[in-house]
């Protein structure tokens, strides 16, 4: 997986929208054009405080090359995606990337505990994004990062973003402080959809205070990479069952790099459930499988691999052709590459739908 | 219900739990005393995840007229064990002492469980087994209590909570597992918490319904854990069921780990083939609650298919778990010769304990027979 399997001009025929593309800073001073000294000054002495009992890295190390592609190392130094060029050459160039959707994870302020520095950290982010990547290349578009558990501040943040037509989704962690049905957020939902921007929730390094476990922490990363499936499985069932798809009828959300394959047989075990226990959840109006079918989108990477590859098309048939997007998570280890991702048969039709229309008509892209 | 066989084994029976007065005879004089003197008789030692009135924790047609599920000895006979024609029930005791933080007060009414099932059960009907109801907050003490209990060879397996205090493949846990590998018992996971942590990543959900839904995450997380830390190459012997677990995540376990094992497997090195073949060797499942639309029977088909292996399922009903309606105990569509394997041969290959039984006649049922 993490090698450079074939020349970067090699050539992709289908166009794609690649849905999951990680964006990083070359040094933390990019983002100092877009702060203001108080902050520069309180991000120089103080740092990002989170809730990990270690600073300046992720609890679980990676593995080979701290979870980057060896490949997309930029020559002069810097962390990988921190390089338009080498990005244009190695993904946008040679995977035949129409629209990129940027997700930026670094210094993004959703998990920062000092809410006003994650409140200037998302601004400046969101900043940086428009300067330093979508106006220099224009097949990118960026995600409106907010200060998620400070709801006021996120809905400032997305008032501010939303006439700009660059910034094309809300993105907020799902490894949040509670539950991302709980009402502390639903403030946000009412923003997105009064701005008619779709959420992306994608996977996160930091936690927002719990073990990534219903039985606490984990030891390898294996685990960790795993608790990002089970993770956002729970965060489905809180945004249904919570409500949030009842009471936001126009809401749209992505959830990105948790996997999909898992969704038939959560939705089964939900609506199952929900049918013995619905006396607790009056709120809710349909089964749980038809707030699924209408609100949530999945991205493919990492795709799960079946030992039959054919299985995986029963999954996707399941859950819909309509609402699988391509991702590639560059320039992460786990990337997965246009040509190979699909080791199933797809139909012509089902291929465009899958790479490209699908997050079209999602991103409202021409 | 239904089943077409006579024979057949359910491997997960919940047995109303005792009080603790009822417990009495099997307390030691300073756990005695405790309790009286503290009122601790008194309490209910219910477990959050299977509070009474929740329409989970009881099938409305199997509660009794105060709105209890019925599960004496004569409800167990008279909706499970006759009607059903079995060989033999799994007790799985779901008792809230694992969910105390005093260790030995724990193991005192583990202990006295464990007596009061031989006693009370197990001595009045030959048909019943049971699990062995530990404090895993102490391997030390839930070690001791195998060793006092493991000579009576109708405890098969040991029991655990789905959700703990730190996942189960933990090294802390292991001498759990060597005492049962041991002793020819299984490992029996069960579904429920002890809310020691957020039953999710994110934090506290609202309600029970998330609380159950969220188990098939729970029971997911410790099969990895068990995997990747290497349990069961410590341990060839064991064999671990997941108990109340579904089972149609599954397939995308299988998937998704062998996938990422394949990537990082340097980092657990002691992991020397895919999960995949781990788990179908190691790690069976009862078959309730079966999460697929009972509507479209063509979807479970295709489910068992993903899992890659006939012999993964244990027949169970969960009893008085509401998990089905009716007598629709085991899903529609299954081919015959797998129902065999579900109802009587996979449990006999799982529960060593379990070969010991006579040799199931395997003869119609108690329903067909009727009905001829």
């Amino acid at each position: 997986m993490n090698v450079a399997v074939r020349q970067a001009t090699a050539t992709q025929r289908l166009k794609v929208v690649d849905c999951d593309i990680h964006p990083v800073y070359r040094t933390a001073a990019e983002l100092h054009p877009f702060m203001s000294a108080r902050w520069r000054d309180h991000m120089a002495t103080f740092g990002t405080h989170f809730r990990h009992g270690l600073t300046g890295q992720l609890p679980y190390p990676r593995m080979m090359a701290a979870g980057m592609r060896v490949d997309a190392f930029p020559e002069d130094g810097g962390p990988p995606g921190s390089d338009l060029d080498l990005m244009r050459k190695q993904h946008l160039d040679a995977n035949g990337v129409e629209y990129g959707m940027l997700i930026a994870l670094s210094r993004g302020g959703m998990e920062e505990r000092n809410l006003d520095f994650g409140a200037a950290l998302s601004s400046a982010i969101n900043d940086w994004q428009l300067e330093c990547w979508v106006k220099k290349e224009p097949r990118l578009r960026a995600a409106i990062v907010v200060p998620q558990e400070n709801a006021a501040c996120a809905v400032t943040e997305i008032e501010k973003r939303a006439g700009d037509p660059a910034f094309v989704q809300i993105m907020i962690s799902p490894r949040s402080s509670d539950p991302l049905g709980h009402r502390r957020y639903w403030p946000i939902y009412a923003a997105a959809e009064r701005c008619g921007r779709p959420l992306a929730l994608h996977v996160a390094g930091y936690s927002g205070g719990h073990p990534s476990t219903g039985s606490g922490w984990p030891t390898y990363y294996i685990q960790e990479h795993y608790a990002m499936s089970t993770g956002m499985q729970n965060t489905l069932a809180s945004l249904v069952f919570e409500g949030v798809l009842e009471r936001y009828p126009k809401l749209k959300i992505v959830m990105i790099e948790g996997g999909f394959a898992w969704l038939p047989a959560l939705t089964w075990r939900m609506d199952k459930h929900w049918e013995h226990m619905r006396a607790e959840t009056p709120h809710l109006k349909r089964r749980p499988s038809e707030y699924v079918r209408e609100h949530i989108w999945f991205t493919t990477q990492p795709i799960e691999e079946p030992e039959n590859p054919e299985h995986l098309g029963d999954i996707i048939k399941w859950i819909g052709w309509d609402r699988l997007m391509f991702s590639t998570d560059y320039p992460h280890w786990d990337f997965d590459d246009p040509r190979q991702v699909f080791k199933t048969r797809l139909t012509e039709e089902q291929k465009a739908k899958i790479f490209r229309d699908n997050a079209k008509a999602f991103y409202g892209l021409k | 219900m239904k089943v077409p066989f006579a024979g057949a084994i359910d491997c997960d029976l919940h047995p109303a739990m005792p009080s603790v007065p009822a417990l009495r005879p099997y307390l030691d004089e300073f756990w005695a005393d405790q309790f009286a003197n503290r009122h601790i008789d008194q309490l209910p030692f219910t477990l959050s995840s299977y509070p009474a009135t929740s329409p989970l924790s009881g099938r409305p047609d199997w509660r009794t007229a105060s709105g209890a599920p019925a599960a004496d000895l004569d409800a167990l006979r008279r909706n499970v064990l006759d009607p059903l024609d079995l060989s033999c029930a799994i007790c799985n005791p779901l008792h809230g002492a694992v969910a105390l933080f005093n260790d030995d007060m724990a193991a005192a009414l583990c202990s006295a469980v464990n007596d009061w099932m031989a006693r009370e059960l197990l001595d009045r009907e030959p048909r019943l087994r049971a699990s062995i109801l530990v404090a895993g907050q102490s391997p030390e003490l839930a070690v001791r209590e195998i060793e006092r209990t493991a000579p009576d060879r109708r405890f098969v397996q040991v029991l655990l909570l789905a959700m703990g205090e730190t996942p189960l493949g933990r090294r802390a846990h292991w001498p759990i597992y060597a005492a049962a590998e041991k002793h020819e018992l299984a490992i029996g996971i069960h579904a429920g918490g002890t809310y020691r942590v957020a039953p999710t990543y994110s934090g506290w959900t609202s309600y029970r319904v998330e609380d159950y839904v969220a188990q098939s995450a729970a029971f997911e997380t410790q099969l990895l854990s068990l995997v990747a830390e290497g349990v069961f190459q410590k341990f060839p012997r064991l064999r671990v069921v997941l108990i109340e677990s579904g089972f149609t995540w599954l397939p995308t376990w299988l998937w998704r780990t062998n996938k990422t094992w394949r990537g990082v497997r340097a980092e657990v090195p002691w992991v020397d083939r895919t999960p995949a073949d781990i788990v179908r060797e190691h790690v069976r499942f009862t078959l309730q609650p079966v999460d697929a639309p009972r509507t479209e029977p063509e979807m479970l088909l295709r489910t068992l298919e993903h899992m890659g292996s006939d012999r993964l399922l244990l027949f169970s009903t969960d009893y008085p778990h509401w998990q089905f309606d009716g007598d629709a105990v085991l899903p529609a569509g299954l081919p015959a010769d797998t129902m065999r394997k579900i109802l009587m041969d996979n449990p006999r290959d799982t529960y060593a304990r379990l070969r010991d039984l006579p040799a199931a006649g395997g003869g119609p049922g108690k329903a067909e027979k009727e009905a001829s």
